[in-house]
C-alpha cells in the first residue's frame, strides 16, 4: 500500500547501494528531482535502467552513482551526446561503466516480461545486427509451434522503480496522462517503487487516455513540485529546452560538470517536503 | 516562377518529404525525418500518418516538435498509446508503410550503423547514442528511407557496427535474417538521391541533386559508387515547399 513520503525519506528507504534502479520517463515526466536526490544521498554501485537515459543519467554517471547502465539510446534530445556518459565509457571517469545494450523494442519487452511476471519476452527483432554479439541478454529462440526463430529477452525486474506522474490523491492513488512511455511497465516490473508527483489532490478526476497506478502497486509516492524539471508535465509545466542546450557545455567538461553538481544537487536545498 | 535560392540541406529535406506518399502511415525519427514528414503532411500529403515512437499515433502538430515526446504530439494525436504498444502492435506487425532512419555510417547495402565508431565495441573511438528504434524500423516497416548527408566518413565500406540491418551482405540476406519489410528503398543525401540495383541490392546514384556533379558524389563516397544509367537531375524546390520548409523551422528557432 502506498505511504505518502518526502522525496529524501523515500529515496533513503527504498535505494541501497548496489541496487538495480530504474528511473523511466520518455521525454515527459522524466523523475529528475529523484536522480538529484539519489546523488545526494551519495549512492555507489547503481545499475541504472533507462531505455532514453538523458541529461539526468549523464549526471548520475558523472557523479559516481552508477557501474552499470541497461539502456537502448542515450542522448540528450535535441541536443547532442551525453558527455558524461562518454567519459565514463571511453575513460572509466569517474569510475568504470559497464553497458548492457538493447534496442528500444527490447528494452520494452523486457519491462513487459517483468510486470507480467513472465521470465523472459519474445519478439522479432535484432536479427541481423551486431548488438547480440556484445549483449549477452539477446537470445535467438525457436517458436514451439512454427519453428520460426524469434528472439527472446530476459524480463527486467528493478529492485526500484521510479517515475514522474501529475497527480496522486492522499491515498496514494497515482494518474499520469499524456506520453506515458514505459512507466506503467515499469513500476508493476520492479520490487519497490516511488512516484513523485506534481501535486496531490482530495479526489483524481479520471481523463481519457489517463494511466491510473493504484496505491497497493506502488511502494511510495512523494510530492515533488516541479520534479520532471527540465522535463515537462503535461498540463503543469513545460520542457525548458533552454536547460537541455545549456547542458552540453557543462557535460563536456569534467572540472565544469564538477561545479555544477557543487552548486546545483549537493548544496542544494533538499525538497522542503 | 523564378529560381529561388536553397541550400544544400533544404533541397536534402524537399527530396525526403516528396518521398512520402499521402495516405501512408510513417514512423517518424526526430530531426530530418520529422522536418520532412510535417512538410509533406503541409503540401503534398495531408493524410500522411505520423507515429512517433514515444507512443502518438497520428500526430498533427501545428509546429516542429522539438523531440519525439514534445507535448505538442500528444495534444495533437489520434490516440497517445505506451512504448511497448508502439513497438509491438503498430511496428512489429508490419503495420507501417515506411520509416525513415538516419545515422552515423551507412554502407553499400544500406545497413546502419549509430552504436560505435573507431576502436573496438568495449573502447570505441567515439560512441554514439545507440539503436533506439532503428533495428526494428529497419526490420518491420514495409520499406525504408534513409536520409544522411553525404560524405567519406558517413559513406562507408564497412560499418564500425552494424546497428540496423539494410541489405546485409546482398541479395537473400534480408530473407536469411526473416527481416519482414523490403529494406531501404533510397537513401536522400544532400547530393542526390541513391537506390538498391534491382539485382545487386548495392546501393547505386540514381539521381542528383540541380548543380551536383558526379565526380562530387563518388568523392564522397568510401566505396566505388556506381551510377544507374538513367541518371536523372531532382526538380529544385518549389517556391511553396520553400516557404513552409522556412516557416517550419522557424517555429524552433526562436
Amino acid at each position: 500500500m502506498a505511504r505518502i513520503l518526502s522525496l529524501e525519506e523515500a529515496i533513503a528507504e527504498l535505494v541501497h547501494d548496489g541496487d538495480t534502479v530504474a528511473l523511466e520517463g520518455f521525454t515527459h515526466l522524466i523523475p529528475v528531482a529523484a536522480g538529484h536526490e539519489i546523488i545526494r544521498q551519495g549512492r555507489r554501485g547503481l545499475t541504472l535502467c533507462r531505455m532514453t537515459p538523458d541529461i539526468v543519467y549523464d549526471q548520475m554517471i558523472g557523479a559516481g552513482c552508477a557501474s552499470k547502465l541497461v539502456f537502448s539510446w542515450g542522448g540528450n534530445p535535441g541536443v547532442g551526446s551525453l558527455h558524461r556518459f562518454r567519459d565514463a565509457i571511453q575513460n572509466s571517469w569517474p569510475v568504470p561503466l559497464e553497458i548492457e545494450e538493447h534496442s528500444h523494442a527490447g528494452m520494452a519487452n523486457r519491462y513487459v516480461a517483468g510486470a507480467s511476471g513472465l521470465p523472459f519476452a519474445v519478439l522479432r527483432g535484432y536479427t541481423g545486427t551486431d548488438l547480440p554479439n556484445h549483449t549477452a541478454n539477446i537470445k535467438t529462440i525457436e517458436c514451439p509451434f512454427t519453428g520460426e526463430a524469434l528472439t527472446a529477452v530476459p524480463a527486467l525486474n528493478p529492485d526500484v522503480g521510479i517515475v514522474h506522474a501529475q497527480q496522486a490523491d492522499r491515498s496514494g492513488n497515482v494518474q499520469m496522462w499524456g506520453i506515458t512511455g514505459v512507466q506503467k511497465e515499469t513500476v508493476l516490473a520492479s520490487r519497490r517503487s516511488l512516484v513523485t508527483v506534481e501535486e496531490i489532490v482530495d479526489e483524481l478526476r479520471p481523463r481519457p487516455g489517463a494511466v491510473v497506478l493504484p496505491k497497493w502497486a506502488i511502494t511510495a509516492v512523494a510530492e515533488v513540485p516541479g520534479g520532471a524539471h527540465p522535463s515537462y508535465a503535461q498540463g503543469y509545466s513545460e520542457r525548458d529546452n533552454a536547460y537541455y542546450r545549456d547542458w552540453d557545455p557543462v557535460a563536456r567538461d569534467r572540472e565544469a560538470f564538477e561545479n555544477w553538481l557543487g552548486t546545483e544537487v549537493l548544496r542544494a536545498e533538499r525538497s522542503p517536503r | 516562377m523564378t529560381a529561388r535560392e536553397y541550400t544544400a540541406d533544404e533541397m536534402m529535406t524537399v527530396s525526403a518529404s516528396r518521398s512520402l506518399r499521402d495516405g501512408t502511415a510513417c514512423f517518424v525519427g526526430i530531426g530530418l525525418p520529422s522536418t520532412a514528414a510535417n512538410l509533406a503532411r503541409r503540401t503534398h500529403a495531408p493524410e500522411l500518418v505520423l507515429i512517433y515512437e514515444s507512443g502518438t499515433l497520428g500526430a498533427k502538430p501545428d509546429r516542429l516538435p522539438l523531440s519525439i515526446g514534445d507535448g505538442v504530439l500528444a495534444d495533437t494525436a489520434d490516440s497517445v498509446v505506451g512504448v511497448p504498444e508502439i513497438f509491438n502492435y503498430w511496428l512489429q506487425p508490419g503495420r507501417i508503410e515506411t520509416g525513415f532512419l538516419g545515422g552515423a555510417q551507412v554502407d553499400r547495402f544500406g545497413n546502419i550503423n549509430t552504436t560505435v565508431i573507431g576502436g573496438d565495441y568495449e573502447h570505441p573511438k567515439v560512441r554514439l547514442p545507440g539503436a533506439g528504434g532503428a533495428p526494428e524500423i529497419a526490420a518491420s516497416c514495409r520499406e525504408v528511407l534513409v536520409v544522411m548527408r553525404q560524405s567519406t566518413r558517413a559513406f562507408v565500406d564497412r560499418l564500425d557496427f552494424v546497428t540496423s540491418v539494410g541489405y546485409g551482405d546482398g541479395p537473400g540476406s534480408r530473407e536469411r535474417h526473416g527481416l519482414r519489410g523490403r529494406g531501404p528503398v533510397k537513401v536522400i543525401t544532400d547530393l542526390g538521391v541513391l537506390e538498391p540495383d534491382p539485382q545487386t541490392l548495392e546501393l547505386t546514384l540514381t539521381r542528383l541533386n540541380p548543380g551536383v556533379e558526379v565526380d562530387q558524389a563518388r568523392a564522397a563516397t568510401g566505396w566505388p559508387l556506381r551510377v544507374a544509367d538513367e541518371l536523372t537531375v531532382q526538380e529544385p524546390p518549389t517556391g511553396e515547399e520553400l516557404d513552409v520548409l522556412r516557416r517550419l523551422r522557424a517555429t524552433i528557432e526562436e
